[in-house]
C-alpha cells in the first residue's frame, strides 16, 4: 500500500504524516497523530462530533481526506485555549452545564467559534440553524445555546 | 411535606471537577486509547436477518499479510444459561451468544467473526476473505405475526415462561407476565365512561453519540487488561469472564470516559471479542463499532404493540384499567415488559385493574435497556387513554389525574406501599404553571400527560482518602455519564463541612476500588452517594478518634462541626478546635493515614414523578411538527446539584421528544434496517427544539442521607404521551401511533 506523504500545520504546529488515500482527515487525527480530542460518531458526517476548522471553514473531518490537509491549516478542539487560558466559549460549557457525557463537546466547540468569529452577535434561532449539524443526546441543546449566547456577549465586552 | 434543609453546599452548581479535560479535548472515552504494537479489531456481521450457520472458514482471512487473528463461534466457550444480576444484567449464554453467534444467526448485523489487523483497511480486507456458508430461513419481524400460532420460531427451544403449566410447544413469546387488583369485569360495570386503544410504537436506538469502543491486552499468565466506555465496568467484567470462561480476578476493566450509554452501555458487545483477539495475537486490540453497527447490532429498544382500556365514573373516579402490552425482545429473550407492566398505572391508585405483558422474540437485534426500560411505550398508551377519558368527561387531563393520584400510603401496582412521593406536589405545580395557564398559541396544540420510575438501590462502594494537606479525594466505581463526579463532591462537601473545591472525585478501575452496579437505573447519586456519605462519615468517625487522643479525652467527647474537630457541648477543656488538614497533617503520630470506606445494598430508592407540559404546532400541508414550548416538573427528592438535574430533565424530554416524533427502525421485508445512520435516523438537532423549561419539585426521600431520588430515567417516560395529546389538541384526530411524522400526520389528515 503506497501511503502518501502530506505536509500541513495543525494548531499551528508544522506536522507532517504519512496517511493511506482512503483515511478520511479523521482517522488520521485519531489514529496515526494520537490527536483524540476530536471524536468519530459516524463516519458519515452527519453528527459534527468530528468538526474542525480547515483554513478557517467549519467542516467534518471524517468528510475531508487526510491528503486534503496538504498545506492547510487545521484547527482542532486542542487549539481552542490559549496561553492565556479557556476560551470564553469553554469556560461558559464549563459554567452553563452545557455538557453531560462531554462526546459532542469538542464538536460544539469548535463549530460554535466558527460562528462567533464570523458572527459575533447572533440571535437564538441564527445559534440553532449553525449548530444543527452537531448531534448532542444528552443536553436537548438549551444550556448549550445559552452557553454560546453567553460567550457571545463576553466575546463583545470582555469583563 | 418535609421541611426544607438550608444546604451550604448540596443545591448548588459549581463547575465539574472533570470539565476542563471535556471542553479542552484531553478526557478519553473509548476509542481514544492508542497502545504501542497496537492492532485493529474488526467484526464480520451477518447478511441474513435469520439463518442456520452451516460453515466459517476464516483462512483466507488468516492468510492477509498484517492479519495476526481470526475467531468465530468455535473459538468461544460452551456457555450455560444462567442469570447475571444487575440492572444490565441478563441470561449468561443468550449474551455470549449475541456477541458472536454459534449455530445461527437471529438478526441482520448479528456478528459471525472477527480479526484482527495492523491497520482498518487491512481488517476490512480480512472479513472480505472469511467465508460464511448460511442456509437462509425466513424471518419473522412482526411482533403480532411472532406471537400467532403457527409463527416461524427464533429460538425452537423457546417455550414461555411462567405460564401456569410449561408448553410442549416452542414459542417465539419467551416470557408472560400479569398483574392482578380487584375485579376488572365489576370496575367497568361501575363506569359511565369507558375508554379504550391500540397504540403500535416502533423499535429505537438509544442513540448515544459515541459508538461502542475498547482496547484489549492480555499477557502470557492469562491477565488481561480491558478499557472500554462502560456504564458499568465490574458487571462488564462479570459478563467477559463468564463468556470467555475466565477469572474475574484476570480481568481488570478500566472505565474510560463515557459518551452517553442510555442504558445501551450496560451490556457487553466488543470486549470478550478483544480479549480473545488480543490472545491469539499476542498484542493489545484496539475495537471500534462504526455507526451502522452500532445501529445494526446493539440494543435498541422494543417495538411495541399495547391496548389499554380504562374505565370511570362521571366525576373521574377511575373504576377499572386494563393493559395488555408486548414488546419485542429481538433476537434474545429480555424484554423489558416487567418494568412497562409495572410502570403503566403506578402514578394512579386503583381498585381493580389487570395488565398482561410479553416478551416476544423477533429477527431483530437484541433490545437493551433504555432510559426507563419499558415504561415510554406502556405510559404512552396510558395517558393517551386519560387524556381521552378526560376529553369524554369533559374534566380538565390534569384534574382527572388528580382525581386518581397516589400518593403516600398508596399501594403501587407492584406490591409495597409508597412512601412520600411527590406526583401530586407535581400536578399542582404543573396546574399553577404558566406555560399551562397562559393562552394557546395561533395554531397549537397542547398535551400533558405523567411519567414515573422506580430507580434502584443496588450495590456501591466508596473510599475517601484525606491527603497530607487535608484536601479530600473520593474513589467509586461509577462512570460519571452527566455529572456525578460533583454530585459525589457536594455531598462529601456537605458531610465533611469542608468546601467543595477542596474534594476530588475519581473513578477507579476494577482492581482500585470496591464493587459497584452499573451507572443505571437513577442509581448513582443516590446509591454511590450513600456510600460517599458512608465513607465520609467513617472518616469523622476516625477524625474525632485522633483528636480526643491528641486532647487527652475520650473519643464521646468530640464532636465535628464545619469540618473541625471541637469538644462537644458541656466538655470543658481548653482547646482549639482541630481542622481537618490540621488532623492529616498529624496523622503520622496519631495512627496513620486517614481512610474511609463503605460499601452497601442500597435500600429505600425512592420513585420520581413528572408531569410534561408541551405545545405543538402542525403544518397540515407536510405535516411537520414543531415544538414551540417544552416543561417538565418533576420530583428530584433533594437536587444535589441542580444544573445537573435540569439537564437529566431536558436530555429524557429531548430523547422523548425525538421517539414521538420521527426516530423509528425501519425494516425491509429481509429484516434489514434501511436507516441505520444519523441522517435518517432522524433525532432531534438544536433546530428542532425550543428551550426546554424546567420546574425541579423536591420531596425528599426518606431513605437518603439527603433526600435524593433518582432523576435520570423519568424524564423520558412521559413526552411521548404529552406530544400525542398535543396533536390530539392541534388536529383534532387522535393518532395512536408512533412516531408522529409527517406520513403519519398527513394520513391522518386525509
Amino acid at each position: 500500500m503506497n501511503k502518501i506523504q502530506v505536509e500541513t500545520s495543525i494548531n499551528g504546529e508544522s506536522v507532517e504524516f504519512l496517511c493511506e488515500p482512503q483515511q478520511t482527515l479523521l482517522d488520521v487525527l485519531r489514529e496515526e497523530l494520537s490527536r483524540t480530542g476530536t471524536k468519530e460518531g459516524c463516519a458519515t458526517g452527519d453528527c459534527g462530533a468530528c468538526s474542525v476548522l480547515l483554513d478557517d471553514r467549519l467542516v467534518c473531518a471524517c468528510l475531508v481526506l487526510g491528503a486534503e490537509a496538504q498545506g492547510k491549516e487545521v484547527t482542532t478542539i486542542e487549539g481552542i485555549a490559549t496561553e492565556e487560558g479557556l476560551h470564553p466559549l469553554q469556560q461558559k460549557f464549563l459554567e452553563h452545564a452545557a455538557l453531560q457525557c462531554g462526546i459532542c463537546t469538542p464538536g460544539l466547540i469548535v463549530a460554535s467559534k466558527a460562528l462567533l468569529d464570523k458572527n459575533p452577535d447572533p440571535d437564538e434561532e441564527t445559534i440553532r440553524y449553525w449548530l444543527a449539524g452537531n448531534l448532542c443526546r444528552c443536553t436537548g441543546y438549551d444550556k448549550i445555546i445559552r452557553a454560546v449566547q453567553d460567550a457571545a456577549q463576553e466575546l463583545a465586552h470582555p469583563a | 411535606m418535609a421541611e426544607a434543609v438550608d444546604y451550604k453546599y448540596i443545591g448548588t452548581s459549581p463547575i465539574r471537577p472533570d470539565g476542563v479535560d471535556k471542553v479542552t479535548g484531553r478526557a478519553q472515552f473509548g476509542a481514544d486509547l492508542n497502545l504501542p504494537n497496537m492492532l485493529y479489531g474488526k467484526v464480520l456481521r451477518s447478511r441474513y436477518a435469520h439463518a442456520r450457520i452451516k460453515s466459517v472458514d476464516l483462512s483466507g482471512a488468516l492468510a492477509l499479510d498484517g492479519v495476526y487473528a481470526a475467531v468465530s463461534g468455535a473459538d468461544f466457550p460452551e456457555v450455560q444459561h444462567g442469570e447475571l444480576g444487575g440492572e444490565g444484567g441478563g441470561d449468561v449464554a443468550d449474551i455470549a451468544q449475541n456477541i458472536m453467534a454459534r449455530d445461527k444467526v437471529r438478526y441482520h448485523g448479528h456478528a459471525v467473526a472477527a480479526v484482527a489487523a495492523k491497520s482498518l483497511s487491512i481488517a476490512e480486507a480480512a472479513l472480505d476473505a472469511i467465508k460464511v456458508e448460511y442456509e437462509v430461513l425466513t424471518p419473522v419481524l412482526d411482533l403480532d405475526e411472532a406471537m400467532s400460532e403457527n409463527a416461524v420460531l427464533v429460538d425452537e427451544n423457546c417455550f414461555t415462561k411462567n405460564l401456569p403449566e410449561t408448553p410442549d410447544k416452542p414459542s417465539n413469546i419467551a416470557a408472560v407476565m400479569q398483574l392482578t387488583r380487584g375485579n376488572v369485569d365489576e370496575g367497568f360495570a361501575q363506569a359511565d365512561v369507558i375508554v379504550e386503544g391500540e397504540y403500535r410504537i416502533p423499535m429505537a436506538h438509544q442513540g448515544y453519540i459515541e459508538p461502542h469502543a475498547c482496547t484489549a491486552s492480555i499477557n502470557e499468565a492469562g491477565q488481561a487488561t480491558v478499557w472500554c466506555c462502560t456504564q458499568g465496568h465490574f458487571e462488564f467484567r462479570s459478563m467477559t469472564a463468564k463468556v470467555l470462561d475466565m477469572n474475574i480476578a484476570d480481568l481488570k476493566f478500566i472505565a474510560s470516559e463515557i459518551g452517553g450509554g442510555f442504558g445501551g452501555k450496560t451490556v457487553i458487545y466488543l470486549e470478550p471479542l478483544a480479549v480473545l483477539l488480543s490472545q491469539k495475537s499476542r498484542r493489545p486490540v484496539k475495537m471500534m463499532m462504526t455507526r451502522e453497527e452500532v445501529f445494526r447490532a446493539t440494543g435498541p429498544t422494543s417495538g411495541t404493540h399495547c391496548k389499554v382500556k380504562v374505565g370511570a365514573k362521571k366525576d373521574g373516579t377511575i373504576t377499572a384499567a386494563t393493559a395488555w402490552l408486548a414488546y419485542e425482545a429481538g433476537g434474545f429473550a429480555g424484554a423489558p415488559m416487567g418494568p412497562g407492566a409495572m410502570a403503566i398505572f403506578a402514578p394512579y391508585d386503583l381498585e381493580n385493574f389487570h395488565i398482561e405483558a410479553f416478551d416476544v422474540l423477533v429477527n431483530k437485534p437484541k433490545v437493551a435497556a433504555y432510559r426507563a426500560p419499558g415504561a415510554p411505550q406502556s405510559m404512552h398508551a396510558m395517558e393517551i387513554a386519560l387524556d381521552d377519558l378526560a376529553r369524554e368527561l369533559k374534566m380538565d387531563p390534569l384534574d382527572l389525574r388528580m382525581k386518581n393520584a397516589a400518593d403516600e400510603g398508596t399501594r403501587a401496582p407492584y406490591g409495597p406501599k409508597f412512601p412520600a412521593i411527590g406526583f401530586k406536589a407535581c400536578l399542582e405545580a404543573a396546574m399553577a404553571h404558566p406555560s399551562y395557564t397562559k393562552p394557546l398559541p395561533e395554531g397549537a396544540g397542547r398535551g400533558v400527560a405523567a411519567g414515573f420510575w422506580f430507580n434502584v438501590g443496588m450495590q456501591s462502594s466508596a473510599e475517601v482518602h484525606i491527603n497530607e494537606n487535608g484536601t479530600v479525594t473520593v474513589v467509586e466505581g461509577n462512570p460519571d455519564i452527566g455529572g456525578t463526579r460533583a454530585s459525589m463532591c457536594l455531598m462529601a462537601a456537605e458531610t465533611l463541612g469542608i468546601p467543595y473545591e477542596q474534594i476530588r472525585t475519581l473513578i477507579g478501575d476494577t482492581e482500585s476500588t470496591g464493587f459497584s452496579n452499573v451507572t443505571g437505573g437513577s442509581r448513582t447519586t443516590f446509591a454511590t452517594g450513600m456510600a460517599v456519605v458512608q465513607a465520609c462519615e467513617d472518616i469523622i468517625t476516625q477524625c474525632k478518634a485522633r483528636a480526643a487522643a491528641t486532647w487527652g479525652m475520650d473519643e464521646d467527647q468530640v464532636e465535628w462541626e464545619d469540618g473541625r474537630a471541637v469538644p462537644a457541648p458541656g466538655v470543658n477543656a481548653d482547646v482549639t478546635p482541630l481542622t481537618l488538614a490540621e488532623i492529616a497533617a498529624n496523622a503520622a503520630k496519631t495512627g496513620g493515614p486517614l481512610l474511609g470506606r463503605a460499601s452497601l445494598n442500597a435500600q429505600g430508592a425512592g420513585a420520581s414523578f413528572t408531569v410534561n407540559i408541551t405545545d405543538l404546532r402542525v403544518d397540515r400541508e407536510t405535516g411537520k411538527v414543531d415544538v414551540l414550548a417544552f416543561t417538565a416538573i418533576q420530583d428530584a427528592g433533594t437536587a444535589i446539584h441542580p444544573a445537573y438535574v435540569e439537564g437529566q430533565m431536558q436530555g429524557g424530554a429531548s430523547q422523548g421528544l425525538g421517539w414521538a416524533l420521527n426516530e423509528e427502525y425501519i425494516f425491509d421485508e429481509n429484516g434489514v434496517m434501511e436507516n441505520a445512520s444519523f441522517l435518517d435516523y432522524r433525532m432531534p438537532v438544536a433546530s428542532d427544539l425550543p428551550m426546554i423549561d424546567t420546574q425541579i419539585i423536591e420531596v425528599p426521600n426518606p431513605s437518603h442521607p439527603y433526600g435524593v431520588r433518582g432523576v435520570g430515567e423519568t424524564p423520558i417516560v412521559a413526552p411521548l404521551a404529552a406530544a400525542a395529546n398535543a396533536v390530539r389538541d392541534a388536529i383534532g384526530v387522535r393518532i395512536n401511533d408512533l412516531p408522529l411524522s409527517p406520513p403519519r400526520i398527513l394520513e391522518a389528515l386525509d
